[in-house]
């Protein structure tokens, strides 16, 4: 008996009807079977049987022309696809990650740009780590010093956002870096990636100058937000408009399909800063969400870290015997920050007890960032120095638009 | 006709909508919302994906002809499953169980491993750009001998509001798709058959009723001709005459290519600018067209205008052809002068384009772009009336007549559905699923087991208010009163414009129950229902039409109005029992049997006669 290949022709039956197909996979004891009808069907193994290997169909070698004229971008992608393609013969979906493929996949991007690409890790955005972010810092910058026009970053929009103010902290940019993913996936027609894509690459080759995350700015298709890197977040788990600018406005917008760029005000402009890079990274931090009950032994895993932000409630608190166990991580040389679960406005501890007390701890108090903003920076800012002053002076400085001057009312 | 002859071959696709609790991917509710309750709108572009082989599925690509935006309206039934903005929930459960106990009545095998596919559809009506749809069982067996090749589990689309506009409420609907091979010989026999699986889905009493929640889609082909789909076929008795009018399009058509065969007749690429020839014309269309292209077709005449359905004609076919371009339509010259086109300006049209008179000449007005791709269009269909019939999905016209819609999708469309798990149908499972009761069966039961005419038993289990009569029968109450209520007294109350649907089939049984009660009369029916419809409970109703009346009361009031009218009935005889049963009912406000009444009412003017 021939063991399957997946793309073998087979025969099976199903009580007394002969089917033909396409063998798949084997899935939970059952084989797999595309019908020639286009269903596929789980059937037991013994009545699969063997017709003919057929060789597998080669890649369409489809070379996409690009315009010798446009800016060139470029493209690193990290997973997270925005352009995939289906064999309807077994069904399979695989990432496309050339430019060629890219530029098939989305129309209308090869007359905004010309671009080049480079894959640096085809990883789900939960998988991704601080070495990666590092690897991904280096890669942007060494586009950018190459000429890039701008940069697109795909990303799995998991931890997008985190990935960006990584970004934003350890590059200085006079382009702009554009951090793109879609929420429903790259396959199927009313995929987002094709207005993310197109948008996402309108917006590297405009005026701004900063790293940003370009994506849905509500449910339908007409338009996009450009978030800023250090204040965008995913609020929603499945929405194309899952993300958002949190406690400040966006950036500006890309309006699709006419692709008309709207930048606020204090969106950085192009040329604004010069290229630099600082990719000095300090992966032994931690982040905990504080809830009420919690065992301040919990605190103790962090023993030993370089940094800790602290998620705390309302405006940074933590219960009186987690003040205590924090105090202990301070003075173990643990830097430990407070953010605040709210996510939107500013952490004062210096109106209840438990916050003063959390301050004569020597907890910093992490101003207006979200607390995984927090966290990144954190682990740049104790990658540069280990000096205690300069650790807060820097924590409570804004280093990339993460610390807000003033918070702005209708926001 | 000798179908057999012409080598008819017909098979039928069924889709019928579940009435479930919930719909197939997620927890809203089946249900069908008038559109200005919507409460949301978004807008969305759908664009097909390429396959393997770089190709684009060749019904998604005819779609993309026009770029569209499409708009869609939410409800608060509807959710982000709906919107295309959230994962499918698991199969349900409930749709599989019917679909199961269909696959049961037809002698089917069910699949042990269900797998739920993504079937590209891009013309808007699915927010996600394709259909999830399950094989669930093959191998049925007709009681004519025909085969069931197939039943599937699938959603139902968003229905269209306008061009592009689809409302979401329909969407997700779980929706059986029955289908049979090609084993269909004559018209009749569609119809029969199409009727049957009805009657079976029917059975279940599982499924949507009333306009549109039954579909049959149609495939017809004769020797020489080629497979055609027919969509949307609502009307059951519609059936056997669309199949006739596509034999005899299909045979009208090979007759054309015969003689365009005969004639040597050719068709050439590229059209002739003659907006100018136009430009004086009391043609409203052709006078306002920013460009009007002509195109000959050589050898064409007198067949561009032949009839081949009541009210088509070749024309009919170029026309559609060219509207998937935006046009609104076409003109030819078999038609013309016409539609304020004179004999002069055709005869000038003639010359310009250097058509004989065994040409015809097509004119197709619209901006340019659209003008040019309409006559590639034009084009396209015309050489294809060389080979005959071309191979069409068209939908159904008033009628029975029918209109080009697409080509006949391609097989390689489908791919797994990966957010939703398969779900296994175990021996055990499968053991335990039940053939309903047909409604075939449940008739003769009714009559035999109720005591009801053959023809009152028909009705009843062909009713949508079956459950209703069921439900009653089932808690004692008498089968002829229940099925009076279902057969006659609502329908009446409906045809009076009361909103029937607003009676829930307990309201129905408590009213019943006061009657056998004797709380109320069966005259009171009707009025007890207008009640509740307009929004009383079956108490205040009960109260407020018919308060009790005890035997003895009765008594007492047919005795006082006989002795008030005692000349009356002298004069009258028993004659005046008529009129007394008038002025008794009208004082007891229904609230008695007639029956009881008519009873006493007799015995008093004896007495008064006596
Ligand atoms: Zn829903």
């Amino acid at each position: 008996m021939t063991a399957l290949l997946s793309g073998d022709r087979v025969a099976c039956t199903v009580g007394p009807t002969n089917l033909t197909g396409t063998y798949i996979t084997d899935r939970d004891g059952m084989r797999v079977v595309k019908l020639d009808s286009g269903y596929n069907i789980g059937v037991d193994p013994a009545r699969v049987t063997f017709l003919e290997r057929i060789p597998a169909a080669p890649s369409p070698g489809v070379e996409a022309a690009q315009d010798p004229d446009l800016p060139e971008l470029a493209i690193v992608s990290t997973g997270g696809t925005i352009a995939s393609r289906i064999d309807y013969r077994t069904g399979a979906v695989t990432s496309q990650f050339t430019a060629a493929d890219i530029l098939r996949a989305i129309p209308g991007l090869g007359e905004i740009a010309r671009y080049r690409t480079q894959v640096l890790a085809t990883i789900l955005s939960e998988n991704m780590t601080p070495a990666l972010w590092q690897e991904l810092a280096r890669a942007v910058h060494g586009a950018i010093r190459d000429g890039a026009a701008g940069v697109i970053v795909t990303h799995g929009t998991d931890t997008m956002a985190h990935s960006a103010a990584a970004l934003a902290f350890m590059l200085s940019t006079p382009v702009p870096i554009v951090l793109v993913g879609s929420q429903r996936s790259a396959d199927r027609p009313s995929s987002d990636n094709v207005m993310n894509g197109v948008c996402a690459a309108t917006a590297a080759v405009s005026d701004l100058g900063e790293v940003a995350v370009v994506m849905h700015e509500g449910p339908s298709d007409d338009r996009c937000a450009i978030h800023r890197a250090t204040r965008v977040r995913k609020l929603h788990t499945s929405r194309r408009d899952a993300f958002a600018s949190v406690g400040s406005p966006s950036l500006g917008t890309v309006a699709y399909p006419d692709r008309t760029v709207e930048l606020a005000p204090g969106a950085v402009r192009r040329g604004a800063r010069p290229l630099a890079l600082d990719d000095r990274l300090e992966p032994r931090c931690g982040l905990v969400q504080f809830f009420p009950g919690m065992e301040p032994a919990q605190l103790d895993t962090f023993t030993g870290y370089a940094g800790l932000v602290v998620a705390g409630t309302g405006l940074g608190h933590v219960s009186t015997p987690c003040i205590e166990r924090l105090g202990a991580l301070v003075k173990n040389g643990t830097t430990v920050v407070m953010t605040s679960q709210c996510l939107y406005g500013r952490v004062c501890d210096r109106v209840y007890d438990t916050g003063r007390d959390l301050l004569a701890c020597g907890v910093i108090e992490g101003a207006t960032m979200l607390p995984e903003v927090a966290l990144v920076k954190l682990m740049c800012v104790l990658g540069r120095t280990r000096d205690p002053g300069e650790v807060a002076r820097l924590m409570q400085a804004d280093l990339a638009g993460e610390v807000l001057g003033r918070t702005p009312h209708g926001l | 006709m000798d179908y057999d002859a012409i080598g008819l071959v017909s098979g039928l696709e069924i889709h019928q909508q579940l009435d479930t609790r919930t719909k197939l991917f997620c927890g809203c509710p089946t249900v069908v919302r008038p559109v200005e309750e919507h409460n949301g709108e978004f807008c969305r572009y759908l664009r097909a994906t390429a396959s393997e082989l770089g190709e684009i599925d060749r019904a998604a690509e005819e779609e993309m002809k026009q770029v569209r935006r499409f708009r869609y309206l939410a409800y608060d039934t509807t959710c982000l499953v709906e919107n295309d903005d959230e994962p499918p929930s698991p199969l349900n459960e409930e749709a599989l169980e019917v679909t199961l106990e269909v696959a049961r009545t037809f002698g089917m095998t069910p699949i042990e491993q269900i797998h739920v596919m993504r079937k590209l559809v891009i013309d808007g009506s699915n927010t996600s750009g394709f259909q999830r749809t399950a094989l669930v069982a093959v191998g049925g067996v007709l009681p004519n001998g025909g085969v069931v090749e197939s039943i599937c589990l699938e959603e139902e689309a968003a229905q269209r509001v306008e061009e592009s506009c689809f409302s979401l409420d329909r969407l997700g609907i779980p929706l059986v798709e029955i289908t049979t091979s090609p084993c269909l010989r004559t018209p009749e026999e569609v119809q029969e058959t199409a009727a049957y699986i009805g009657m079976v889905l029917r059975s279940t009493g599982k499924v949507k009723r009333g306009i549109g929640t039954i579909r049959q889609d149609l495939n017809v082909s004769i020797r020489d001709g080629a497979r055609v789909e027919i969509k949307g076929v609502q009307e059951l008795d519609l059936i056997a005459e669309v199949v006739r009018r596509e034999v005899a399009r299909q045979q009208g058509l090979l007759a054309i290519r015969g003689e365009l065969l005969a004639r040597g007749a050719t068709v050439e690429d590229g059209a002739t600018d003659v907006t100018d020839l136009f430009r004086g014309t009391k043609s409203s269309v052709l006078k306002k067209a920013p460009v009007v292209l002509a195109l000959r077709l050589r050898g064409f005449a007198g067949l561009v205008g032949r009839e081949l359905q009541p009210g088509r004609r070749l024309g009919s076919e170029l026309s559609d052809y060219a509207k998937k371009c935006g046009v609104g339509g076409i003109f030819h010259t078999d038609e013309l002068p016409a539609y304020g086109v004179t004999a002069d300006e055709v005869a000038r049209l003639r010359h310009e384009l250097g058509a004989a008179d065994e040409d015809c000449v097509v004119l197709v007005a619209a901006p340019r772009q659209i003008a040019e791709c309409a006559v590639r269009q034009v084009v396209r269909r015309a050489r294809l009336a060389f080979e005959g019939v071309p191979e069409e999905t068209r939908k159904m016209l008033e009628g029975g007549s029918s209109a080009y819609m697409r080509p006949l999708p391609g097989a390689a469309r489908m791919y797994p559905e990966t957010d939703v798990l398969p779900v296994a149908i175990t021996p055990e499972r499968w053991s335990a699923v039940r053939a309903p009761e047909l409604l075939t069966e449940r008739e003769k039961r009714y009559a035999a087991e109720y005591d009801l005419s053959a023809s009152t038993a028909h009705q009843l289990a062909y009713s949508e208010r079956l459950p209703l009569f069921e439900q009653a029968v089932g808690c004692g109450l008498q089968p002829g009163l229940a099925s009076r209520t279902v057969l006659a007294t609502l329908k009446e109350l409906s045809r009076d414009g009361v909103d029937i649907g607003l009676i829930t089939d307990d309201q129905v049984i408590a009213v019943l129950r006061a009657v056998e009660a004797e709380r109320a009369a069966k005259e009171a029916v009707p009025d007890l229902l207008r009640a509740v419809a307009d929004g009383a409970t079956v108490g205040e109703a009960l109260a407020a039409c018919a308060p009790a009346v005890t035997g003895e009361d009765l008594a007492a009031i047919v005795k006082r109005i006989v002795a008030e009218r005692a000349d009356f009935v002298r004069e009258r005889g028993m004659g005046a029992l008529g009129p007394l049963m008038g002025v008794v009912m009208a004082e007891v406000r229904g609230s008695a049997d007639g029956k009881k009444v008519a009873g006493l009412l007799k015995d008093a003017i004896a007495r008064v006669l006596g």
